[in-house]
């Protein structure tokens, strides 16, 4: 079979696995989510953390909610990092570096799992296990729950209450996320994925010589990495290395769960507001994206332009033989267009139309199909626009889904789509205009500028990817790309929230004259088109100095 | 507000720590106990490779390069190289993981290939333009295990050669140590290296 062939029907096969998937996932996920009942397990746990599950909020408080509990998993996993050399099965690793473990917690709680720290030489069992595993689940379930607040925002009306955060949460963990990561950790140490509690084993090669190979409780964290969209390695090599991803059908298998939960959630907000088609245009529009970006990346990096990738004869630098060209574009691709970050091939070394395109999908908001609940609430956002923009054109005050979209409704929209861009262009700017960025760059040129654009672009999408040539151990970086995945993950969400909480208040307008139709495909050439434009206007002037101008040269 | 900030916090607190015992320690080593099954046991401990004397030896999802003791009489397959060793085709440092994040264009990196063009068609007493890309290239991981049927074909006549096995026997125990695609179109084909100089070990004595 040509190589070719066999990366189209490596595609093939993970879009009709996930379409297998898309009506009973997303249709579970909006039984979770709507139902009456609590689990007897459930109960229990509310009454012993004083939670009245019955009891629904407003959007401040659900909001409220959502800060405080991400401020707590912050300050707890710093404090994990920092007293590590107390903690059991630390393996001798001490205490985290402030700047490190302030960067490190932040990146975990806001889903980003962004990696300035080399896992096998900084950080023991303990704080893998009960620090970063927590918040693979939980911060991945906080997107989810924000996702469908907004949803109840438009199919709610005359009411202040969106739903109970500590419930959403409560359910999200013990009926999607805990179940789903327990059987597909299984199955991924079936193919291969270790699971050990010690910190290596020592042998004795061929040659006489003794290696120490590093070993981790890696499948149950995997798992949920790809799940959650997380993306955090617990070997520095990430997905790359043959214990996360020990040969082609895991990858197949970690590529298909970082999809699945963004993919079927269309088909949630579908059911939720009672019309399946509104979540097929979501899912198309997120589709036909992916396959684009999918296809000109596998193009890119087949036909290399750089002159030491001519002279190596293909562009397999920073690859695993066993995943090869095809299943790496892949996942790069489906790991920035959503919020997963996670890598089985080395992004810095792709070719810079491969690279480019890795970056662009993140700086299109991650909307391809997007993170676990981001992915939703941003292409939700995205919509919204579009459909404003539609109805300035015709003179009509635009509706969506039966809500009058107003002044305080797109004011939210823009700020939730306005961050992130303000994050990354301000941030690149001031790390490019420090003398000391120039000495932390592993690339020179075009390349050099790249790496640095990407680490903000990663940062301020809380997508968690590098190209990981640029050192960004100083506190210059870890204390800005903090900052722009604290900004990038939690001014969207309150916005996100503001917008649910205005549009759950509105009476519901029925559908006129002239009423945009949003079941179509011209809507959803419309939500495609607003995506690009707005995306394109941002950020085209700085993607030509990096990758644009390496790609053509 | 901020009543409701710091009550909703301290609920987020409790529901934290219920969260962490839970996800955090139930969770993994729940995973932990299943992985310790007859058929995971082995997977789960990093599918460790046993020398004849039952001495770990390897993994064989890890590849680190051996180092012939006398470079003109070298009786190994070789891995491809790894970015975490400081010589351009030298063994891995197992202690971390990772590419060299070089681009194309990196002058660095052109050196490199070309360097490591040079000394393995002096290696293998061939035309440099026949070393595959994946010989003169390092791996995502550093550790990669395997390498292109094309690289192992291009190193059977050195090896047979210098252990005095007969290059079918050799080529033999390379098809033994080669994988197709999984499911017939999943990944790339591959020779696994960490296996196959163990069996090329058992086979010559």
């Amino acid at each position: 079979m040509s190589d070719t062939l066999a990366g189209i029907l490596q595609i093939v096969a993970l879009l009709l696995l996930l379409a297998l998937v898309y009506k009973p996932l997303g249709d579970y996920m909006a039984h979770i989510f709507t139902t009456d009942k609590h689990w007897r397990v459930e109960k229990a746990l509310y009454r012993l953390l004083r939670v009245d599950p019955d009891a629904e909020q407003r959007w401040t408080t659900y909001a409220m909610g959502v800060l405080g509990f991400s401020f707590v998993g912050v300050v707890l996993l710093y404090l994990m990092q920092r007293l590590q050399a107390f903690l059991p099965m630390a393996f001798g690793h001490g205490g985290v570096t402030p700047s490190t473990a302030f960067n490190t917690a932040i990146s975990f709680v806001t889903n980003t799992n962004w990696q300035s720290y080399v896992p096998e030489t900084t950080l023991g069992n303990t704080v893998q296990m009960a620090g970063l595993t927590v918040q693979n689940v939980l911060s991945a379930t906080v997107g989810i729950a924000v996702a469908i607040a907004l949803i109840r925002g438009f199919i709610r009306h005359s009411t202040d209450r969106l739903g109970n955060f500590w419930v959403d949460l409560t359910r999200g963990v013990i009926r999607l996320m805990l179940p789903l990561s327990f059987v597909f950790a299984i199955i991924l140490i079936a193919t291969g994925v270790v699971m050990s509690l010690h910190s290596g084993v020592t042998v004795t090669g061929v040659d006489g010589a003794q290696h120490t190979l590093p070993l981790a409780p890696a499948a149950s964290q995997e798992s949920i990495k790809e799940l959650g969209t997380n993306g955090g390695g617990i070997f520095n090599a990430n997905s790359a290395h043959p214990f996360e991803n020990p040969n082609a059908l895991s990858d197949f298998i970690e590529i298909f769960l970082l999809l699945v939960i963004p993919v079927c959630l269309t088909r949630t907000f579908g059911t939720m507001v009672r019309s399946t088609r509104q979540g097929l245009v979501l899912v198309s529009v997120m589709g036909v994206i992916w396959l684009t970006f999918v296809t000109l990346a596998w193009l890119a990096e087949t036909h290399p332009n750089g002159p030491a990738t001519v002279a190596a004869g293909a562009a397999m630098e920073g690859k695993e033989v066993r995943l090869g060209i095809p299943s790496s574009i892949l996942f790069g691709i489906s790991t920035t267009g959503t919020s997963t970050g996670a890598i089985n091939g080395q992004l810095d070394s792709f070719t810079g139309g491969a690279g480019g395109l890795a970056m662009t999908n993140i700086l299109f908001g991650e909307v391809a199909p997007g993170g676990t609940g981001t992915g939703l609430y941003g292409i939700l956002v995205i919509a919204i626009i579009g459909v404003f923009l539609a109805g300035l054109m015709v003179g009509r005050t635009p509706e969506y889904l039966g809500k009058k979209l107003g002044r305080v409704q797109v004011t939210m929209a823009s700020i939730s789509i306005l961050t992130m861009p303000a994050l990354v262009l301000v941030g690149a700017g001031l790390a490019i205009a420090l003398p000391s960025t120039l000495g932390s760059m592993g690339n020179s040129g075009e390349h050099g500028f790249s790496e640095v654009l990407y680490a903000y672009a990663s940062a301020g999408n809380n997508n968690g990817s590098a190209f990981g040539g640029l050192t960004v151990t100083s506190d210059f970086f870890q204390v800005t790309l903090g900052l722009a995945m604290l900004f990038g993950r939690f001014v969207p969400i309150l916005a996100v929230l503001a917008l649910a909480g205005s549009l759950a208040k509105q009476k519901r307008v029925e559908a006129g004259a002239g009423t945009l139709p949003t079941e179509g495909a011209m809507f959803g050439v419309l939500v495609g088109g607003t995506l690009i434009l707005v995306a394109a206007l941002t950020f085209f002037p700085a993607l030509a100095l990096g990758p644009i101008a390496e790609a053509l040269s | 507000m901020l009543t409701m900030l710091w009550r909703q916090t301290a609920t987020g607190l409790r529901v934290l720590i219920a969260f962490t015992i839970l996800c955090g320690i139930v969770y993994p080593l729940v995973v932990y106990g299943v992985g310790q099954i007859p058929g995971l046991a082995a997977k789960s401990a990093g599918s460790i490779v046993y020398a004849a004397n039952g001495t770990p030896a390897g993994s064989s999802l890890i590849g680190v390069d051996p180092v012939a003791a006398n470079p003109a009489a070298d009786p190994y397959f070789h891995t491809r190289p790894s970015a975490s060793s400081s010589d351009p085709l030298g063994p891995a440092d197992t202690s971390t993981s990772g590419g060299s994040n070089l681009s194309g264009f990196n002058q660095k990196l052109l050196d490199l290939v070309n360097q490591r063009r040079e000394l393995i068609a002096q290696r293998e007493g061939v035309n440099p333009a026949l070393v595959p890309a994946d010989a003169v290239t390092a791996s995502g991981s550093g550790l990669d295990p395997d390498i292109s049927p094309a690289y192992a074909a291009l190193q059977v006549p050195r090896i047979a050669r210098v252990t005095g096995l007969s290059e079918n026997t050799v080529r033999g125990l390379v098809a033994h140590a080669t994988s197709g695609r999984i499911l017939g179109f999943l990944g790339e084909p591959t020779v696994n290296v960490t296996t196959l100089n163990q069996e090329l070990q058992e086979a010559q004595r």
